[in-house]
C-alpha cells in the first residue's frame, strides 16, 4: 500500500560546507543518510528522519539543518495536521498508534501559573552562599509523637523511627527500566544517584548485578511483571517499589517486544531470550487495597523491616482518595506520576488523554492525608514532567516531600525528546536495548552531567528559599502561603490550595 | 478589616498578619508576686518597636481564690456571640462565678465587651478526655463557630489582657495595677500586614500557655496546617498563634521538656548534628524527622510562659534581639537592655541570648539560671 504520509522532517545538507566525512551516516540509527560513492555526495532520505538532532550535532562542520516540512494540508483548528497524518497513519496500519516520552500536547501546565513568594523589608531574606541553607530530606514513614526517657539530663530515644532514605538533594531519578533504556544509561544514574547523595529507580526490569554496588542509592522496583524480582534484587535496593501505574499509560499494562530481549535483557528480567516482556494492566495479585496491603507487607517480610516500601501510581480522578488506601495499607512513601509523566512506550491516544495534572492531584492527595490526619505517615513523591528547580520548588511548596525527573535526566544526557523511544534504535544510546548503540552514552561523562544538573538545580532551589527566608526545606514542604496563582479559577484555586497573586 | 471574615472556613489560609513588635518578661524564681508598675514602665520603654495597633500582657499567679478553676477571658463582638458561646459554656462546664472584666477609660481604639468566667469541666464528658482537653476543645468551638467570639486565656491561676492600643494604654484600660502576679510578660506590636484588631494582639493562649513574639514566621503556612491536623484551629490571622498550639501540643500533650522543644522550634543545623555524638545525634535527627513541620523558620524571639516556667527562645540564626538578665531571685528577658535597667539599674548578670538556645528560668530554679548567666557572662 503506498504511504499517503508526507515525510516529516527535512534534511538540508550544505554541500559546500559537508566534507563527506560520514559521521552523521555512521549516527544515524534510523539510515536517514547514505554516502554515494561514485557521486561523491551523502544523500538523505527525509522520510527517515526522526528530528532527534544527533547527526546536527556531531556534524563537524555544522552542515546539517532539520527542518519541519513545511507542506501542510489546508488549515483547519479542527482537523489539524496531526489528526489528519494520523488517521492515515491508521488506515495504513490498522494499529495502535504508538509514541514515547510524555504529553506534548497544550494541557494546563498549572506551574507556570504558580508564583513564589520573597521577603521584603519585615523579613530578612538569606544568602545561601553565606549561610546554612538545608535541603536534605528524610522519605519514609514519621511518627505522630516521639517518646524519650530522661535520666540526670541524659535523653534516650524510645521511639524507634522506621527506616527512612536520606536524600541530600530532594529529587531522584524515576522509574526507567534496563531494556527500556540501556544499560549505560541504568549506570550513569545509579553513579549520579551515588555522588548527589539522592536514588535513581531500576524500573521494572530488574536490576544487572554489575549495578548492586549502588544500591544504597536505588530504589527497586516491583511491577505487574514481576521481572527480575528475586530476593538478591529485593535486598540490593535502599527501598522497594511497588508499581500500580504509571503518569504517561494509566490503566494499561507493558510490552517490551521480544526483538528487543537480548541476552543480558533476558537474563537481567528472567525471561527467555527473544521473548515478550508483557507487563499485566494490574497486578494480578492485587485487585483490591487489601491485596495491595498484603503485597506491601510480603515486601516488608521479605526485606526484614530494613526498606521503606513506596506504591506508584498514576494521577486520576480519585488520586486522594486512592492515596489515602495506600497510606492506610502500609506504604511509607506515595508515589505520584502525573499526565505528562514520560514513557519508553505508549499508546499515543493513553499518553494524552488519561490522568490528570500532578499539580492537581498532589494538592489534593497532600491535603486529603491532613484532612484525615495521616500526612505523618507516608511520604509524598510527585513525578510526571518536572522541567526545572522551579517546577521542584513549588512542588515542595504544595505538599511533595521529593520529586522523580526522568525526561530531564535524559535530557542532561543527550536527549532531545524526539518521541521515538518505542523504536529502541534511539540515536543518543539512551532508549536502546542495543549494547553497541548503548555504548554512545559513556557513564563517565553521562554521570557528571547529572551531577551538573542536580547541583545547578539545589543552588537555584537554595536560592529561592533564600529569598523566602526559610533556611530548610521543611519550612518550604506544604507551605502553600508561599505560593500565588495566576490566571487560575476560583476552583482551581481551591484545589491547589492556594491565593489568587495580589490577594 | 473585615471582622465578618473571621470564621474558621478559611481554605486559602487568608490573612496572615506580620508583627514587629517589642517583648518582655520578668518572673520571681521564688514565685513571689508583684504588680504591675515594672512591667509596664519595662514594655512602654520600647514604644518606639510598637505602633498602637497592639499591647497586651499575660499575668500568672492572678487569681489565689479561684486557682482550682480555669479562667475564661472572652472577648466579644457582638451580643448574639456571647449568646452563643454561653450556650456552648453552658454545655461543656460549671460555670463558678462570671463577671464583666473590670475597665476604665483609656485611649485605646473600640475596645470589645471582655468577659471573665471561673469554670470547671463538666463531669459528663467524654471518659477519655481530660479536663485539659475538655477546655481545649470549647475554646477551639468558641473560636470557631460563634463567629464573633475569641478566648483571650483560658488557664488556671492566670490571665491574658490585650488589645489595639500602646502596652502602657491596655494597662491602664484593664487596670492592671490592681493585679499581681509572679510572672509577667508583655508585647508591643507593630503590625505591617493588616490593621490591628483586639484578638491579634499578643499574648497568644492556650490554656495555661502564652506566647509573645516578635518577628515573622516565614514557615507559618506549615506550621498551621501541621497543628491544623491535631485540631488546632488558626483563628487569630496572626503567625504567633501557631507558636502557643505547637507549644501545647509538644509539652502538654506530648510531655516533651523544654530543652527538647526548643530544639524542635529553632533546631540545630544537619552539619551540627552530624558532628554530634551518636546518642544525640540519634535524638536530634528523629526530632527533626519527626517535628519539622514544627520548625520556626523566619526572624523572631519569643517568650513562652506557663506555670512556674519562662522561656526565652530565638530564631537558630538569631534575627531578633533579646537580652537576659538577674537581679537576686528576679528573671528578666527583654527586646532590649534599657528597659532592663530602667526597672533594675543594678543587674546581677546581663548577657545576649544565643541564636536558637532557650534561657529557662523556673521556680526553685534560680541556681540553674545563674549557672547558665556565669557561663554567658564569662564567654
Amino acid at each position: 500500500m503506498k504511504s499517503y504520509l508526507p515525510p516529516e522532517y527535512i534534511v538540508e545538507r550544505d554541500e559546500d560546507k559537508c566534507i563527506r566525512c560520514k559521521v552523521c551516516v555512521n549516527q544515524c540509527t534510523y539510515e536517514t543518510h547514505s554516502y554515494d560513492a561514485e557521486d561523491d555526495v551523502i544523500r538523505s532520505k527525509d522520510e527517515n528522519c526522526v528530528n532527534c538532532q544527533r547527526c546536527v550535532t556531531f556534524c563537524p562542520t555544522h552542515a546539517i539543518t532539520i527542518r519541519e516540512n513545511p507542506t501542510a494540508y489546508r488549515e483547519n483548528a479542527n482537523m489539524t495536521s496531526d489528526v489528519i497524518k494520523d488517521i492515515k497513519k491508521q488506515a495504513e496500519t490498522g494499529g495502535i498508534i504508538l509514541t514515547g516520552m510524555g504529553c506534548d500536547r497544550p494541557l494546563l501546565t498549572y506551574w507556570d501559573r504558580l508564583l513564589v513568594n520573597a521577603s521584603q523589608v519585615t523579613n530578612p531574606s538569606i544568602d545561601p552562599l553565606r549561610e546554612p541553607m538545608e535541603i536534605r530530606t528524610y522519605l519514609g514513614m514519621k511518627p505522630d509523637a516521639l517518646e524519650m526517657e530522661y535520666t540526670n539530663g541524659d535523653i534516650e530515644l524510645k521511639t524507634q523511627l522506621t527506616p527512612q532514605l536520606t536524600l541530600e538533594v530532594p529529587i531522584m531519578f524515576s522509574a526507567m527500566s534496563y531494556g527500556a533504556i540501556s544499560l549505560n544509561v541504568h549506570e550513569s544514574l545509579a553513579r549520579a544517584a551515588t555522588k548527589a547523595g539522592t536514588y535513581f529507580n531500576t524500573g521494572e526490569g530488574g536490576l544487572d548485578p554489575s549495578l548492586y554496588k549502588y544500591g544504597e542509592h536505588t530504589i527497586v522496583q516491583v511491577a505487574s511483571g514481576r521481572f527480575g524480582v528475586h530476593s538478591k534484587y529485593l535486598h540490593a535496593g535502599a527501598a522497594v517499589e511497588i508499581k500500580i501505574g504509571q503518569g504517561a499509560k494509566p490503566g494499561i499494562g507493558g510490552h517490551l517486544p521480544g526483538e528487543k530481549v537480548t541476552a543480558e535483557i533476558s537474563r537481567t528480567r528472567m525471561i527467555p531470550l527473544g521473548t515478550d516482556a508483557l507487563s499485566p494492566a494490574p497486578q494480578h495479585d492485587i485487585y483490591s487495597i487489601e491485596d495491595l496491603r498484603q503485597l506491601i507487607y510480603a515486601l516488608k517480610e521479605a526485606t526484614n523491616y530494613e526498606k521503606p516500601i513506596s506504591v506508584k501510581i498514576a494521577a486520576v480522578h480519585n488520586a486522594a482518595a486512592i492515596a489515602s488506601g495506600i497510606v492506610r495499607a502500609g506504604a511509607d512513601i506515595v508515589a505520584i506520576d502525573g499526565v505528562r509523566g514520560s514513557t519508553g512506550a505508549a499508546p499515543k491516544i493513553i499518553r494524552d488523554n488519561v490522568g490528570i495534572p500532578i499539580e492537581l492531584a498532589l494538592a489534593s492527595v497532600d491535603q486529603r492525608l491532613r484532612d484525615e490526619g495521616i500526612r505523618n505517615r507516608a511520604s509524598i513523591v510527585a513525578a510526571g514532567g518536572f522541567r526545572s528547580s522551579g517546577d521542584v520548588l513549588k512542588a515542595i511548596a504544595l505538599g511533595a516531600d521529593a520529586v522523580y525527573i526522568a525526561t530531564a535526566a535524559l535530557v542532561a544526557i543527550g536527549c532531545t525528546v524526539c518521541q521515538k523511544c518505542y523504536t529502541g534504535k534511539c540515536p543518543w544510546g539512551i532508549a536502546t536495548p542495543d549494547p553497541w548503540i548503548g555504548k554512545r552514552v559513556n557513564p563517565d561523562i553521562a554521570s557528571e552531567r547529572l551531577t551538573n544538573l542536580l547541583r545547578g538545580w539545589s543552588h537555584e532551589i537554595k536560592e529561592m528559599m533564600g529569598g523566602m527566608g526559610v533556611n530548610s526545606i521543611e519550612s518550604l514542604r506544604g507551605n502553600r502561603l508561599h505560593l500565588r496563582g495566576v490566571g487560575l479559577t476560583d476552583t482551581e484555586l481551591r484545589i491547589l490550595g492556594v491565593k489568587m497573586a495580589g490577594d | 478589616m473585615n471582622t465578618d471574615d473571621r470564621l474558621i472556613v478559611n481554605p486559602f489560609n487568608h490573612d496572615k498578619d506580620f508583627a514587629g513588635c517589642s517583648i518582655f518578661g520578668m518572673m520571681s524564681l521564688e514565685g513571689k508576686r508583684f504588680g504591675s508598675k515594672d512591667p509596664v514602665r519595662a514594655i512602654s520603654n520600647m514604644h518606639e518597636r510598637s505602633n498602637g495597633l497592639g499591647g497586651g500582657f499575660a499575668v500568672y499567679g492572678i487569681y489565689p481564690d479561684f486557682k482550682d478553676y480555669y479562667a475564661l477571658h472572652i472577648m466579644y463582638l457582638s451580643k448574639d456571640a456571647k449568646q452563643r458561646t454561653d450556650k456552648i459554656l453552658a454545655s461543656c462546664f460549671n460555670i463558678i462565678y462570671d463577671e464583666e472584666l473590670q475597665t476604665k477609660p483609656a485611649n485605646v481604639v473600640d475596645p470589645p465587651v471582655i468577659w471573665r468566667y471561673f469554670v470547671e469541666p463538666r463531669k459528663n464528658r467524654p471518659k477519655d478526655q481530660s479536663p485539659d482537653d475538655c477546655v481545649l476543645d470549647a475554646v477551639m468551638r468558641i473560636n470557631t463557630e460563634t463567629g464573633k467570639a475569641f478566648v483571650f486565656s483560658s488557664g488556671k491561676d492566670m490571665g491574658v489582657f490585650k488589645g489595639v492600643g500602646f502596652p502602657e494604654d491596655i494597662a491602664d484600660y484593664f487596670c492592671l495595677e490592681d493585679y499581681t502576679g509572679y510572672l509577667w510578660s508583655c508585647h508591643g506590636r507593630f503590625p505591617t500586614n493588616t490593621p490591628g484588631w483586639w484578638g491579634g494582639a499578643h499574648p497568644f493562649n492556650i490554656l495555661d500557655w502564652t506566647v509573645v513574639h516578635n518577628g515573622e514566621l516565614s514557615s507559618y503556612g506549615i506550621n498551621r496546617r501541621y497543628l491544623e491536623m491535631y485540631g488546632y484551629k488558626c483563628t487569630l490571622q496572626t503567625d504567633t498563634e501557631v507558636l502557643a498550639y505547637a507549644v501545647d501540643l509538644l509539652m502538654r500533650k506530648q510531655r516533651l521538656p523544654i530543652e527538647i522543644v526548643s530544639q524542635v522550634l529553632a533546631s540545630p543545623f544537619w552539619a551540627e548534628i552530624d558532628q554530634m555524638e551518636p546518642k544525640k545525634r540519634l535524638v536530634l535527627k528523629a526530632l527533626r524527622q519527626t517535628y519539622g513541620s514544627l520548625l520556626m523558620n523566619g526572624p523572631f524571639s519569643i517568650i513562652v510562659a506557663h506555670h512556674g516556667e519562662m522561656i526565652g527562645l530565638t530564631d537558630r540564626i538569631k534575627l531578633r534581639p533579646m537580652m537576659a538578665a538577674t537581679k537576686g531571685s528576679m528573671l528578666y528577658l527583654s527586646s532590649e537592655e534599657a528597659s532592663i535597667r530602667l526597672v533594675s539599674p543594678a543587674l546581677d548578670k546581663v548577657w545576649s541570648a544565643r541564636g536558637g538556645e532557650p534561657i529557662i528560668g523556673r521556680i526553685g530554679g534560680k541556681q540553674a539560671v545563674e549557672n547558665q548567666a556565669k557561663l554567658e557572662v564569662e564567654q
